[in-house]
């Protein structure tokens, strides 16, 4: 149904200008360049979802991340947030209005909180700005609504956010998101920067959070066991593309990407499967450089099954059974026989 | 605390002697007990400014009011000389003018020269460094160049250039009058640059921090978020500039009035007086630069001292 989608991002471009100073252009004849951070993704997330991005350092996730909540600008594509195109909203007051119903949790716990603000004043700082609530007594009772809502104490708001630990500065970090009521929250590797106990204790606490206020997730991370405890759906990302979207479960159960299967590979297991030694295949080469991405498909310099085909043509992203993959040797049926008739270009909802 | 706020009432009840706690608790109080050169020029600098803000009381005699001074009183010696008298303690000045009041006054006049120069400058300064810093591109190379180039000149060099100016312009009878505000303006011109950088160094690291792009997330304007979020995160190392330049802008002034472009010897700074002695100096007349020359010393060196000792506590990595 696609009442039901809350958001769509179609064919996603952003490019990063890294050309050399202007002077060293003009003398030394040096052209532009532009990292192609992301090009060309799509995907579409329904309300009350758990969408996840998951990809390697650089592949360009956070990217989009900022490209949806608008700290970037996309280069192309556009970005649909509940019908509204925000990629067109030129207006403040009308971006406004947007904002408030997205919201973001950053990486860094440690970074994102002003270091300087009591936590009341950081937590309420969305109310604020909205004009949420403008009593004074009312904002306290909610800020402290809030702390509880991600089991701090209210007395907490006098502190500085310097005296808490790593996990309970996230959960602020939360609250100050979910603050303006937030039908979409932006997670951008929220537990990455925190110890595994207390991951556990973070992802706990949004999945709650999730159930309890019919939030829409979208979850960015490259550690594949958070992915796999909090996703409904995951999208595989390379160099900048989606190459493969899938439920979790299927996406774990049987990976169709050679790019998606390596990654898997990579989990460390105690008790490796029938047949095999528990020795790992060493990863053949390295992400190639984005600002020269190699022609064709761009996992063919390091996929086991490439051919002419994967060097010259670039895969779209098409259905394969019920998960869509962007590989020819999948469609090709080199890889797997049991694969449904290439679709046209296809939508991963 | 916790029960405190479930039952309605504030939590924040106890804030001020948290508040003082604090403060006594704190690293600077500690470095600051440890370092007895520090409290000498505490105890030193805080003479020297009760004594400017009570001059009017404690001063023997008005050095402004003409009427007052007596020319066969002129040049008389300190007390303790020979021929020295109590009623002007340190002398006085080839007028009559009781040298310790001119000392007084003149203290006066430079604290509040320096800490307009710095407070305008500090204004201008960090205005410019947090446009520079935040907007980046075209504004902050225009910005910074300006800065560079006049960095490339000595701050002498530039307010004497301001004051030749305003000189040059100006009616004499106007210059008088406005001869405080022009120093306090060549000054600040000229040590803004000093503020503008740093300002514009930590507005840059601080911008690409998350915090700013969380309130950016959450919609705040941007004018808020320089304002609310970056301008207390930049302005630490700012104040340890602010008290190292008050010393070197009261020495600007003392310069520029020793040179005869400050102010006029009708209203005299504490340069004026030096020059005004140095006239007498080598006629055996030493008291009348002598004592305005060592209180603008110990002025200069204990303020220096406390910016020094700022900067060091505001840095655990010096230590």
């Amino acid at each position: 149904m696609p009442d039901d989608t809350i958001l769509e991002v179609n064919d996603l471009q952003h490019h990063f200008d890294v050309s050399p100073p202007a002077l060293d252009r003009v003398l030394r004849g040096k052209g532009r360049v532009a990292v192609k951070a992301l090009d060309g993704v799509s995907f579409s997330i329904r309300r009350g979802e758990n969408f996840s991005l998951v990809g390697e350092s650089g592949c360009g996730k956070t990217t989009v991340a900022r490209c949806i909540v608008g700290l970037y600008r996309p280069s192309a594509g556009n970005i649909v947030f509940d019908g509204v195109d925000i990629g067109r909203l030129k207006q403040r007051n009308a971006m406004s209005r947007v904002r408030r119903r997205m919201q973001m949790v950053f990486q860094d716990p440690y970074a994102s909180l002003n270091p300087r603000w009591r936590v009341r004043k950081i937590v309420a700082e969305p109310l604020v700005t909205h004009r949420l609530v403008t009593d004074k007594a009312e904002l306290r009772t909610r800020v402290g609504e809030l702390l509880e809502q991600v089991r701090l104490s209210p007395a907490d708001g006098d502190k500085f956010p310097h005296e808490f630990s790593g996990g309970q500065r996230q959960r602020i970090s939360i609250a100050r998101a979910l603050a303006a009521h937030p039908d979409l929250l932006v997670c951008d590797e929220p537990t990455s920067a925190l110890d595994v106990s207390v991951q556990a204790q973070i992802l706990n606490l949004m999945k709650d959070l999730q159930r309890r206020l019919g939030l829409t997730y979208l979850f960015i991370s490259h550690n594949l066991a958070v992915i796999y405890q909090i996703s409904d759906r995951v999208g595989v990302m390379y160099l900048g593309r989606l190459v493969e979207v899938a439920t979790a479960d299927q996406l774990f159960s049987t990976p169709r990407h050679p790019y998606t299967q390596l990654l898997l590979e990579t989990i460390p297991r105690l008790d490796p499967p029938d047949g095999s030694s528990g020795e790992r295949e060493p990863v053949a080469g390295e992400v190639p450089n984005p600002i020269h991405p190699p022609p064709g498909c761009a996992f063919h310099p390091r996929c086991p099954l490439a051919n002419d085909r994967c060097r010259n043509e670039r895969p779209s992203l098409l259905i394969a059974d019920d998960a869509f993959v962007a590989c020819h040797a999948v469609h090709e049926g080199r890889l797997s026989s049991r694969l449904a008739e290439p679709h046209s270009p296809a939508r991963c909802d | 605390m916790s029960e405190l706020t479930a039952s309605g009432t504030p939590a924040s009840v106890p804030e001020r002697p948290q508040r003082w706690m604090r403060f006594v608790d704190s690293d600077l109080l500690w470095s600051f007990s440890r370092s007895p050169v520090t409290m000498v020029a505490a105890v030193i600098a805080l003479v020297i400014i009760g004594a400017a803000l009570l001059t009017p009381l404690i001063a023997p005699q008005d050095p402004y009011d003409l009427a007052s001074l007596s020319l066969l009183d002129a040049t008389a010696p300190p007390a303790w000389l020979k021929d020295g008298s109590w009623n002007y303690p340190l002398g006085t000045d080839n007028q009559g003018r009781d040298v310790l009041s001119a000392v007084l006054y003149g203290t006066r006049l430079s604290l509040l020269l320096g800490c307009s120069a710095v407070i305008l400058s500090f204004l201008l300064g960090v205005t410019l460094g947090l446009i520079a810093g935040w907007r980046g591109g075209i504004v902050d190379a225009l910005i910074m160049r300006v800065a560079d180039v006049q960095l490339s000149f000595p701050a002498i060099l530039i307010a004497l250039l301001i004051d030749g100016v305003v000189r040059s312009v100006l009616p004499r009878q106007v210059q008088t009058e406005i001869s405080l505000y022009v120093t306090v303006l060549a000054i600040a011109l000229s040590y803004w640059v000093h503020f503008a950088r740093t300002v514009r160094g930590s507005t840059m690291v601080e911008r690409n921090k998350e915090y700013i792009q969380a309130a950016r997330v959450i919609g705040v304007h941007p004018a808020r978020i320089v304002v609310g979020h970056l301008l207390p995160n930049v302005v630490g190392p700012i104040l340890v500039i602010a008290t190292i330049n008050l010393a070197t802008a009261i020495l600007t002034e003392a310069t520029l009035s020793f040179l005869g472009v400050g102010l006029p010897p009708t209203e005299p700074s504490l340069g004026t007086l030096i020059r005004i002695g140095n006239d007498y100096l080598l006629s055996g007349d030493w008291w009348i630069s002598i004592f305005p020359g060592i209180a603008l010393a110990l002025l200069i060196l204990s303020v220096n001292l406390l910016g020094d000792w700022l900067r060091d506590a505001f840095n655990p990595k010096l230590r």
